[in-house]
């Protein structure tokens, strides 16, 4: 992490000032930190544990809980493949399948240039569009081979 | 079949989402009306006769639910939103957030005025980015246009807060949902207290579902006898049914709460390529399954309870017979070993050796003694844990195992699934 932390802190004011307790806070601060970095890293953890006014150890056990917070660096592009029942009733195995053979990468790797991470999800409720993923902020589907296709042109886009 | 939309009405429309829509619509006059010509008591008992019910999942009386608040409380009364979506599928709220936002914060500050509460949350799925984004725009919307801040109707003071999760199934569970928005990891509380009393920082809290929310305007401004005669005696209004699955048309599909599942599932557009449907799921992923047979249940909370399964959250998972059950139920047990919060052990332990037991059965290494090991596992988590998701977690199991016991066993005598695929081939 090149930039400091503490550069977020007139965001973090207006985040905090939404809430009735500081410690109510964590969650958006997070997102703030890993929306700004890509990551929460340890010095991030302590700037969020100083804003809520709780323990590092306590940001750390958040952090670890949800499934959104990355502690490492992953692709600029992230293609999250919902493999619950109703994308698999629809074929989201092979939609991962396909995946995984153009992008050369297993599920939870990143392709060496650090373009691409690939990752299988649980539902994230889009099931009329399954088989379906998430690409960093969108919900793309039904991933037919031309609709990944299309994906994986626009992913290697991304900066 | 729904000849009048209640809560889908401006889905299709233009710029429906947006406030001059909802507006020209009608939209607000409700709150207006609330908040100039009735108490909050006078709002609590025509909700309560509409005999609506809460929309998450659980069904409960939302009338009754607002009356549990304490009505000269020492604290601040909360109003949290529910908008956590995440019961495998179900896709109405992310509808509802996107193209109906103002019907839900009409419903809010109807139901804030009710219960007496000038703060808001309403916790979004964090993955939600663009219905976040969108649900923000609405609300900016609706204070420059006076309905959220001070003197709403020159009469109502309150804030909205919109929060967004970060990726945890069991925040849905709404004490989890509640540690959660405190900024804890997301563990479910012991009940009671429940929230009424000590809710979000200890104070009074309700905590109410998207779409229930939304079905309060149309309540207030038509009646609650109007609201009442749309359901079943027990379950007023329409709802909004998740269809996907093996279906021509997944997608939402409101209806009267007592539209029979069969119904539904023609209305979107019948099983897939004409072929037998096999089972069905009615309200999401937890829910008890149904065989073909048993599709002629009718919707409500009562009936589908009656019926030995439930109605949830209105998600319909639809499987042809070319399904293999074994595939159908060790994708809901991932999913289950996933999400457990890992706060008890019975939930902890049991999804996780339910899920591996499961993943020797698909993989052709099942013993004859894993059906039971399986359903004693299940047994062990129902009725034993903080929340009830170690139930959600045991009723796919025991439903699943008893309806397609054949299937299960012909799988560990086999190592495969070529039962279905013989039964799927022999119809084509």
């Amino acid at each position: 992490m090149s930039a400091d932390v503490r550069a977020l802190e007139p965001q973090a004011k207006e985040i905090l000032a939404r809430y009735d307790q500081k410690k109510a806070a964590m969650l958006p601060l997070l997102h703030l930190v890993q929306e700004r970095f890509g990551l929460i890293s340890p010095e991030a953890e302590r700037w969020v544990g100083e804003q809520t006014g709780v323990a590092v150890s306590h940001v750390h056990e958040v952090v670890t809980f949800y499934t959104m917070y990355r502690t490492k660096a992953i692709g600029r592009c992230h293609i999250q493949v919902c493999t619950n029942l109703p994308c698999v009733l629809r074929g989201a195995e092979s939609a991962l399948a396909y995946l995984k053979e153009r992008l050369g990468i297993d599920v939870g790797e990143t392709t060496p240039d650090g373009q691409f991470t690939l990752s299988s999800v649980e539902c994230l409720c889009a099931c009329e569009i399954a088989p379906m993923a998430q690409v960093n902020d969108r919900y793309v589907g039904p991933l037919d081979r031309s609709a990944i296709d299309r994906v994986l042109e626009e992913g290697g886009h991304v900066a | 079949m729904s000849p009048e939309p209640v809560l889908s009405r401006r889905f299709s429309q233009a710029g429906g989402a947006w406030y001059d829509a909802y507006a020209a619509d009608g939209g607000y006059e409700a709150a207006k009306k609330a908040l100039t010509t009735m108490t909050p008591a006078e709002v609590i008992d025509e909700v309560t006769r509409a005999n609506l019910r809460g929309l998450g999942g659980a069904g409960f009386p939302t009338g009754k639910k607002w009356s549990f608040i304490p009505k000269n409380p020492s604290k601040p009364v909360y109003l949290v939103v529910n908008a956590d979506e995440g019961e495998p599928g179900t896709f109405k709220d992310r509808c509802l957030l996107e193209r109906d936002p103002h019907a839900i914060i009409e419903g809010m500050l109807i139901a804030a005025y009710a219960v007496g509460s000038h703060k808001a949350y309403i916790y979004i799925r964090g993955e939600y980015v663009e219905p976040y984004r969108r649900f923000c725009r609405a609300v900016e919307e609706a204070r420059a246009h006076g309905w959220v801040g001070k003197g709403v109707q020159g009469v109502w003071d309150w804030e909205i807060t919109v929060h967004r999760g970060a990726g945890a199934y069991i925040c849905g569970e709404e004490t989890a949902l509640l540690t959660s928005l405190e900024g804890g990891k997301g563990f479910p509380r012991l009940k009671p207290p429940f929230p009424a009393i000590s809710g979000l920082f200890a104070c009074p809290t309700v905590v109410n579902n998207v779409e229930t929310l939304a079905s309060v305007p149309p309540i207030l401004q038509r009646g609650a006898a109007w609201f009442a005669g749309l359901g079943t005696p027990k379950q007023g209004g329409t709802r909004l049914f998740s269809i996907c699955g093996h279906v021509e048309r997944p997608g939402v599909y409101e209806a009267p709460v007592s539209v029979t599942l069969r119904s539904l599932i023609e209305r979107a557009g019948g099983v897939r390529g004409g072929r037998p449907l096999k089972a069905v799921v009615p309200g999401g992923i937890s829910a008890k399954l149904l065989t073909a047979s048993e599709a002629d249940v009718a919707m409500d909370f009562d009936s589908l309870m009656a019926a030995g399964t439930m109605a949830g959250s209105g998600g319909v998972i639809v499987m042809d017979d070319t399904t293999c059950m074994v595939k159908a139920l060790w994708t809901a047990a991932k999913f289950f070993a996933h999400e457990s919060c890992g706060q008890c052990s019975p939930c902890r332990e049991g999804t996780g050796w339910i899920f591996k037991v499961l993943t020797r059965v698909l993989h052709g290494q099942g013993r004859p003694q894993d059906l039971d090991i399986l359903l004693s596992a299940a047994g062990g988590m129902e009725g034993k844990t903080i929340c009830v998701f170690a139930d959600a977690a045991a009723w796919p199991v025991q439903s699943y195992i008893r309806k397609f016991r054949a299937e299960f066993e012909h799988h560990i005598a086999t190592g495969s699934c070529d039962l279905v695929r013989a039964h799927a081939d022999a119809h084509h």
